[in-house]
């Protein structure tokens, strides 16, 4: 299993003959993503790479039966772009492009965030289901089948972690690229959300960096929720206040959101935060390590004090049955009736 | 992006909002005229306030530049009764060097004084306007402990900051200007005219894209009108490109030479204060490369994204911009090839090493796409590189380049 794209998927690209949609499009469809259409206003009527292009998602959705979208337009039509897809009924929306006004995040969150719809970015490379789907611009080759689930927030760095995870031989279920805006649709609460109750999942992958207060949302519920393991780094620790490090999203202002406070959140959480942002993937093995002898030891115990459990009732029952075997009779036949 | 306060004000003013006027001048040639126009409007007490980006000009020493020790005027801005005093300050604040605990020892040269109105006011209060990234909507904050620090009253006092949230999809609403006011505890003409300020500070707000408007102090006057009396706007980046009045408001001399010269070649780049120079694709990669170089017991010199389309011209522009800083004692490159390959970025790298003798040493990490060759190319250039193999080797090889 995975979450949010897998085999299944029929992929929409919304902006498929721009430059940076023909050239991503054409990787995804030899990764083995199912692109059944493209869009571009006034090219209706079209084919693209083999693909059919539509005017509108909607006449796309209607004809292809498209439920996956990825979008390539340019910042100042994307925030429209989202929109025209959760218009025509597209449940899960990956939006590539970088720039977007915060302002018309804003707009677009609020109006969607009810809807049932997952958008995934802007300003991120995608989600991927290694050996069954490609949405978005990430290198295809470094990924590996498995049961890891990586989210965060950056773009290289995630390439970064998903090699090492390869590379101790750590298949990923499914990586997401939240983004690194300010406004995003999905946070890493939501994808936590989604690994935790993915049972290919064994272990989580977060990446998070300065800025805002997302890190510390999601520990809170791992805290409360999460039995898998999780590894979390933080980047920028480095990065000095009030200075936007590339992401717009990545800006520690009026002292809030230092990499310092997520460690420690995600720290008392439970969370195995590392130092150095080269040990991502052996401290994964290590936490897979020990979470499976851990839950094997509590299996023993919870194993071994059944047995004692049930010994104890046995022989409990035996001598009471022995003691007042003609009294209670009667009402010991209804309790095994239950 | 920021701009200055009389630039923010002189924004207010076409939304019109109640602003203490004033104007800018940049040579004290302007300044008589300047004076003659505020005193034609009935104003004879005034502030003469220097203008740079950083806060705390209040507070702030301003120093001869050419004499670091020599001490000129104490606070960046001043209160006057007579126009010779005022023309006294704006003489003394105008071509030197402003240190507030924003700018940090060096400074910024005052290089616009804004000649203002002086108005007698019975109370200070706080306004802020920005984006609540918890909740994705604008928030409207709003304090009675105005002309303070508010980041102070929010770790102190939180309960004295009232918080009203607003619904994208229809603004500001009259009730929530209610709360404001009542929550500020004002009454009378105070009351009403602070509805129709903050009405029209959301709408600039949102109509200018900016990121943050704060105005602290905003003043009760005297004859209970309600007053920005300082205004602080920044601007959301990737809005600019619908505001092109707000992007000519931008001053290059408020931000480092080196970041002016790498945002002209689309380069993402911030000086700091270290010797390891970096040039990193990503801006997520380019700060763990950061935190790795301190790790391994560096110090970063700076933040440098290459973007996405690391080639030739970008290494070598990297090269330039990483170089302009003279602390830069070692460079690490840090590619992860995606759709970039590498072998691209290694030619790209031994080019502009070639053509501009590079005279520090250079680590390099190539890794992704086609990193294989890229090695061999690196490795049969002829060329003193260090190779690393990962992340970790590149930074320790950095500060034992350093060591030696």
């Amino acid at each position: 299993m995975s979450i949010l794209v897998d085999k299944k998927t029929k992929l929409v690209v919304q902006g498929i003959t721009g430059g940076e949609g023909s050239f991503h499009t054409q990787q995804m469809i030899e990764y083995g993503t199912k692109v059944v259409a493209g869009v571009t206003p006034g090219k209706g009527g079209t084919e693209f790479l083999s693909v059919p292009v539509f005017n509108t998602v909607d006449e796309a959705v209607k004809q292809t039966k498209a439920d996956t979208s990825a979008i390539f337009v340019p910042p100042a039509f994307a925030a429209d772009a989202i929109l025209e897809a959760v218009d025509a009924g597209i449940k899960v929306i990956v939006c590539i492009t970088e720039g977007i006004p915060a302002a018309d995040m804003v707009k677009v969150y609020n109006v969607i965030k009810n809807k049932g719809v997952v958008l995934v970015g802007p300003n991120c490379p995608g989600v991927i289901s290694p050996g069954k789907a490609k949405v978005g611009i990430m290198p295809g080759f470094i990924h590996k089948r498995g049961t890891i689930g990586v989210v965060s927030r950056s773009g290289t760095l995630t390439y970064e972690a998903v090699k090492q995870l390869t590379d101790v031989d750590l298949g990923q279920s499914t990586c997401v690229g939240i983004g690194g805006d300010p406004v995003i649709g999905s946070r890493f609460i939501d994808v936590i959300k989604l690994f935790n109750e993915d049972e290919n999942t064994k272990g989580i992958v977060m990446i998070g960096e300065i800025g805002g207060t997302a890190e510390e949302e999601a520990a809170a519920y791992v805290k409360k929720y999460v039995k898998k393991p999780v590894v979390g780094f933080i980047a920028g620790r480095t990065a000095p206040p009030g200075r936007r490090m590339g992401h717009a999203g990545a800006i520690i202002s009026g002292g809030k959101g230092t990499a310092a406070e997520k460690m420690d959140a995600m720290k008392k959480a439970g969370i195995k935060v590392i130092e150095s942002p080269a040990e991502i993937g052996t401290t994964m093995l290590k936490a897979l390590d020990r979470f499976k002898k851990r839950t094997a030891k509590k299996r023993k115990v919870k194993a071994s004090l059944e047995v004692k459990k049930s010994l104890k009732k046995k022989a409990a029952a035996a001598s009471k049955a022995k003691s007042k075997a003609a009294v209670k009779s009667k009402s010991k036949q209804k309790k095994s009736k239950r | 992006m920021k701009i200055h306060e009389y630039q923010a004000k002189e924004l207010l003013k076409k939304f019109g909002a109640a602003i203490q006027d004033g104007i800018a001048i940049k040579d004290i040639s302007q300044f008589d005229s300047a004076i003659a126009e505020l005193q034609s409007r009935g104003i004879n007490q005034f502030v003469i306030k220097s203008q740079i980006h950083a806060g705390g000009r209040g507070k702030g020493k301003i120093y001869n530049p050419n004499s670091r020790q020599e001490l000129i005027l104490e606070g960046g801005v001043k209160f006057v009764t007579s126009v010779e005093k005022a023309k006294e300050y704006a003489v003394k604040m105008l071509g030197n060097l402003l240190v507030t605990h924003q700018t940090g020892p060096e400074g910024k040269i005052v290089k616009t004084v804004f000649v203002t109105e002086g108005l007698d006011y019975k109370k200070e209060l706080y306004l802020g306007i920005l984006l609540d990234r918890n909740v994705s909507q604008n928030v409207i904050m709003a304090s009675t402990e105005g002309g303070v620090e508010i980041e102070k009253v929010a770790a102190e006092t939180p309960e004295k900051i009232i918080k009203e949230w607003i619904d994208s999809a229809v603004g500001l609403q009259n009730y929530q200007a209610r709360k404001l006011a009542f929550g500020l505890g004002l009454s009378g003409s105070a009351f009403k005219n602070f509805i129709v300020f903050i009405q029209k500070l959301y709408k600039t707000y949102e109509d200018t894209d900016a990121s943050l408007l704060e105005i602290n102090p905003l003043v009760i006057t005297n004859d209970d009108r309600i007053v920005a009396l300082d205004a602080k706007m920044n601007f959301d980046d990737n809005a600019l490109f619908r505001h092109p009045d707000i992007a000519a408001f931008r001053d290059l001399d408020e931000e480092d030479p080196l970041e002016v010269e790498a945002s002209k070649y689309n380069l993402n780049y911030i000086k700091l204060d270290g010797n390891v120079g970096c040039m990193v694709n990503g801006a997520g990669l380019a700060m763990a490369t950061m935190d790795i170089i301190k790790l391994a017991g560096g110090e970063p010199a700076n933040f440098l994204d290459v973007g996405g389309g690391a080639n030739k011209e970008t290494v070598a522009n990297g090269f330039k911009i990483i170089l302009g800083d003279p602390n830069v004692k070692a460079i690490l490159i840090n590619i992860f090839g995606g759709i970039v390959r590498c072998d691209r970025v290694a030619q790209g790298v031994i080019d502009a090493a070639n053509e501009m003798h590079v005279n520090v040493p250079i680590v390099i990490r190539l890794e992704g796409t086609n990193a294989k060759e890229a090695a061999k190319l690196l490795n049969n250039s002829g060329l003193n590189f260090e190779v690393a193999s990962d992340f970790k080797e590149a930074a320790e090889k950095v500060t034992s380049v350093l060591r030696n």
